[in-house]
């Protein structure tokens, strides 16, 4: 699972640029993706996600967005990169899977030539040879009848398929890192299930790194082999799936975590149980508080510089091991299960002995 | 039980066009602040014609005929004398009038044919809007020319012709941003309580569909004083000696070799009107209607 | 063509509510009685107006639009004559428009509040407003008159004199180019903004595409669609409404022949050429939809 590191993020920052102002949306990020290894970004929309891995491959609009920082794929720095050699980049190096397989197609092109425009836009192949291995590439994601399927338009196919297809582009060029943001989101349940299933198959196959966007903690338990959780654009606790799963640090990540139904416990009667929420909105990225993060909403706030000072990312328990567990707040877990006993109410699923190993 | 309280649609209510806040806006768009601004001002100068121009319109002095702009008459003056800038500004009076009563005349028929046929929808919408496609397969002009035809000349039947070119404009207009509140829960929470079709018209849905028609009113006063210039340029509209602007470009045309100012001035006028009302719309567009549901430029041109 | 038919019942309408007796109009001041009724015989005026008006689209349907009452030639041949005229100028028009809307509009979307995207809006603003008779006016003061270069109108057909039909033709396509391109400016800038901002630009650059390729497969192919509607629209205007333009250049277009029609309440004729103005706009708009499913795949079935 380890070795080289395909991806190597290190304190990215991005800038936007808004008619209220600059908006900082990712401040700091740093994390790694191993080959063959899925890293699970969490967070609520507005947490930063999207924004923070559109500018890894520099799809933000350019004179909106500043992007510092430093993201080596595979030892080259996408981000001080010429622009044309991201182009070259983008299909072999990154594929990119986005949310809306409705829009995330052009409506007026067939299948088949935007499959094809991406092969051939990185090999010597003639149409007939690209479109012979456009075809293999459909059948690889499992769509019926790729020949036919080359002819036909979005519209012309539902969003399972068309999200498989965008799937096959974004394989075409037998990436090292694939980029699924909120890839099923859009998706009902049964197609996202197939969706993952895929992707896991073709990563298993083929060695490729995986960044997994999505806000279902659902997806992450299933998909994911090390989770990264971000709140108004920093990480605010990372680690193995177990690790912060099971024993979430974070105020916000044990919040994520009691909203998430139990899926252990199927409901009586099929009656699902109301979802406990964090309460609140996430910071405006125009207006960030000044402490932690997510102070104005924590139900904990239990230390005198959670108004004041940022919390640093910390590593929790041992830091030998080679992902270790990191958290950024100031609780500790015995203040606030002792002094806020608001919080397991708000919390629900708090194992009985979670916390510092 | 007892009588159930206002609807409780107060906090679902969307907040209506603050004028203040459009004002607001508006302001800080600079083209738009300047044009409204330049708009006041002809308004006033139409309003004041009679005190302002140094001269009457008609006051003829063959001595003075054909002069070149100078201090006595800073537009110069035509082939009968007659002072140009005091034509130019009684002329702000004619085109105004005839603009807003064109523009007034489709805003309040084409605004309840289009509220009426996007909320009753089903055959009233087919019946009106077929209507109205009809009047649109019309080419503008010509439609108005045919309306003049059938009126006779004059300033009244000019803002007559322009108004009916206009209405299917404003009911498509209308139609379409009715159909866009027409689901909004405010409209249903006000009908599910019992809320007259009148009430609801007149209260909920038209204060919410208000906006685009704002919009296209302001280019609409845009395209009816072009249209009125350029009817009577072609004999059709005001009537001499009345000075529309139109009219006076249509005489000078025929001195075009020997005074250009007679053209030159008039038609400056129709060009910064017009030009401000279409600033004023754009702006008016860019805070009111940011989804841009009105017809750029419909009808006419 | 529930249109279709709408709009013939209001052409015949209209014509028959214009005040005046043709036949008296036609005949001058000295008549006999008997004459008078030969000739309204003769035209079918003495009908009622239900089987004049089936025995006049019965005809209309046969491509026979009666005769006229000024010269006596067949209303088909006058229209047949002002045809070339027309069609010359309407395309000559939408090719000056589309040369200067698609470069200045893909460009202002492309740099958006850029100073080229300002200048280019400011421009757009201007040959919107701007009155078309009164550009006419001074395009030939300076390129007829001043200059020299250019005849100040007429037109002659392109067989009898290739240079002469271009010379002639510059001026009048140039104006109502301007101001057609004018409004497409627009519609191409926001079409070409909205199609750049697509969820699937997006895609097709994270395939790692050339910039080139991204932007003519993935926006201007996107951005036709609304600039082919556009197209249509100020086509069909083009076809109809640029009176003001032919008279002032002297251009023997439909225009022109309406307007006379007008003045000489030449019913047969201006029935005739509304007709025709109205299936122009249909059939413009038939190929419009055509076109549309052509490059819209979504339309196909």
């Amino acid at each position: 699972m380890s070795g080289q590191p395909v991806l190597e993020v290190e304190d990215l920052r991005v800038r936007l640029r808004t008619p209220r102002g600059p908006a900082d949306v990712v401040n700091g990020l740093s994390y790694t993706v191993g080959a063959g290894e899925t890293v699970a970004v969490v967070g609520e929309s507005g947490s930063g996600k999207s924004v923070s891995v559109l500018a890894l491959l520099g799809l933000l609009p350019s004179g909106v967005a500043t992007v510092t920082g430093s993201a080596r794929l595979q030892g080259e720095d996408l981000l001080t990169m010429r622009p044309d050699r991201l182009r070259q980049v983008r299909g072999p190096g990154a594929g990119m899977v986005f949310q809306d397989p409705m829009t995330s197609l052009n409506p007026v092109l067939t299948i088949g030539r935007q499959v094809v425009e991406g092969i051939r836009a990185h090999s010597d192949l003639d149409k007939a040879a690209a479109r012979r291995r456009a075809a293999e590439l459909l059948a690889e994601v499992g769509l019926p009848d790729p020949e036919g399927t080359l002819d036909r338009y979005p519209h012309e196919l539902s969003g399972g398929m068309r999200q498989r297809v965008i799937i096959a582009i974004a394989l075409s060029n037998s990436p090292a890192l694939l980029i699924a943001d909120e890839a099923t989101t859009a998706l009902d349940v049964t197609v996202q299930a197939q969706i993952i299933d895929l992707v896991e198959k073709l990563q298993a196959e083929r060695g490729t790194g995986v960044i997994w966007i999505t806000h279902d903690l659902g997806v992450v338990a299933g998909i994911a082999d090390r989770v990264l959780v971000m709140y108004g654009g920093r990480c605010v606790e990372d680690g193995t799936v177990d690790d912060v799963l099971e024993n979430p640090v974070h105020p916000y990540t044990r919040g994520l975590l009691g909203a998430l139904p139990d899926l252990a416990q199927p409901a009586v009667d099929g009656v699902v149980p109301d979802l406990a929420t964090v309460p609140g909105v996430p910071p405006a990225p125009t207006d960030l508080p000044k402490g932690c993060v997510f102070w104005p909403r924590c139900p904990v706030r239990g230390d005198a510089r959670c108004e004041t000072e940022q919390p640093p990312l910390t590593v929790i328990g041992s830091a030998d091991v080679v992902l270790p567990h990191r958290a950024a707040t100031w609780c500790t877990e015995r203040t606030f299960g002792a002094e806020s006993p608001g919080v397991g109410r708000t919390f629900g699923a708090e194992s009985p002995e979670g916390g510092l190993r | 039980m007892t009588a159930p309280p206002e609807p409780a649609a107060v906090s679902l209510k969307p907040a209506r066009p603050r004028w203040r806040e459009t004002l607001g806006l508006l302001a800080r768009n600079p083209t738009a602040a300047v044009s409204a601004v330049l708009l006041l001002a002809i308004v006033l100068i139409a309003v004041f014609d009679e005190t302002l121009a140094p001269q009457g319109p008609n006051e003829i002095s063959v001595g003075d005929r054909l002069q070149s702009p100078s201090w006595a008459h800073p537009f110069g003056t035509d082939d009968l004398g007659r002072d140009i800038l005091s034509r130019v500004i009684l002329g702000a009076g004619v085109s105004l009038r005839v603009g807003f009563l064109a523009v007034g005349i489709a805003l309040v028929i084409g605004t309840v044919i289009g509220l009426l046929a996007g909320f009753y929808g089903r055959w009233v919408d087919d019946v009106l809007m077929r209507i109205m496609d009809m009047l649109f397969a019309f080419p503008a002009v010509l439609l108005a020319i045919a309306v003049l035809a059938v009126r006779g000349a004059g300033s009244g039947n000019t803002a007559l012709a322009i108004g009916i070119v206009y209405i299917p404009v404003f009911a498509r207009v209308t139609r379409a941003s009715v159909l866009g509140v027409r689901e909004e829960v405010y409209v249903r929470a006000s009908r599910s309580v019992g809320a007259s079709d009148l009430r609801l018209l007149t209260r909920h849905v038209l204060p919410n569909a208000a906006p685009p028609i704002i919009v296209q009113t302001s280019i609409s006063l845009a395209f009816a004083v072009l249209a009125e210039a350029a009817l009577s340029f072609l004999g059709l509209g005001t009537q001499p000696p009345n000075p529309s602007w139109g009219l006076m470009l249509a005489e000078g045309r025929g001195f075009i070799d020997l005074a250009w100012w007679l053209a030159f001035f008039p038609g400056m006028a129709i060009f910064l009107t017009v030009l401000c009302f279409n600033l004023l719309g754009d702006g008016l567009r860019d805070v009111l209607d940011p989804k841009q549901r009105t017809l750029m430029a419909g009808g006419g041109r | 063509m529930v249109v279709l038919a709408g709009v013939s019942v209001i052409v015949f309408g209209l014509v028959h509510l214009v005040p005046g007796d043709p036949v008296r109009l036609a005949l001058g001041t000295r008549f006999s009685q008997d004459t008078y009724d030969a000739l309204r015989e003769r035209s079918g005026l003495d009908q009622p107006l239900v089987t004049q008006f089936f025995d006049w689209l019965g005809r209309a349907l046969s491509g026979d639009l009666g005769v006229s009452f000024r010269s006596g030639d067949t209303v088909t041949s006058l229209i047949a004559e002002r045809l070339p005229a027309t069609l010359t100028l309407a395309f000559a028009s939408i090719l000056v428009a589309l040369v200067i809307a698609v470069p200045l509009g893909t460009i202002s979307a492309l740099r958006p509040r850029s100073i080229i995207d300002r200048f280019a809006t400011l421009i757009s603003q201007f040959g919107i407003s701007v009155p078309e008779f009164w550009m006419a006016i001074v395009l030939i003061l300076v390129f007829a008159g001043t200059l020299g270069w250019l005849p100040s109108g007429g037109y002659v057909p392109l067989s009898e004199d290739p240079l002469g039909w271009l010379e002639r033709l510059v001026m009048p396509a140039v104006v109502t180019g301007v101001v057609s391109g004018s409004v497409i400016t627009r519609f191409v800038r926001s079409s070409v903004l909205e199609a750049l901002g697509a969820d699937h630009v997006r895609t097709a650059r994270a395939k790692g595409l050339p910039e080139r390729q991204v932007f003519t497969w993935h926006v201007l192919r996107n951005a036709l669609l609304p600039l082919v509607t556009v197209t249509g629209v100020q086509l069909a205007y083009l076809l109809s409404g640029v009176v003001v333009v032919e008279i002032v250049f002297s251009w023997p277009g439909l225009g022109q022949l309406a307007l006379q029609s007008v003045q000489a309440r030449d019913y047969p004729v201006l029935q005739g050429a509304i007709l025709l103005f109205a299936i122009v706009f249909l059939v413009i708009n038939l190929v419009v939809d055509l076109l549309y499913t052509a490059i819209d795949p979504r339309i196909r079935r």
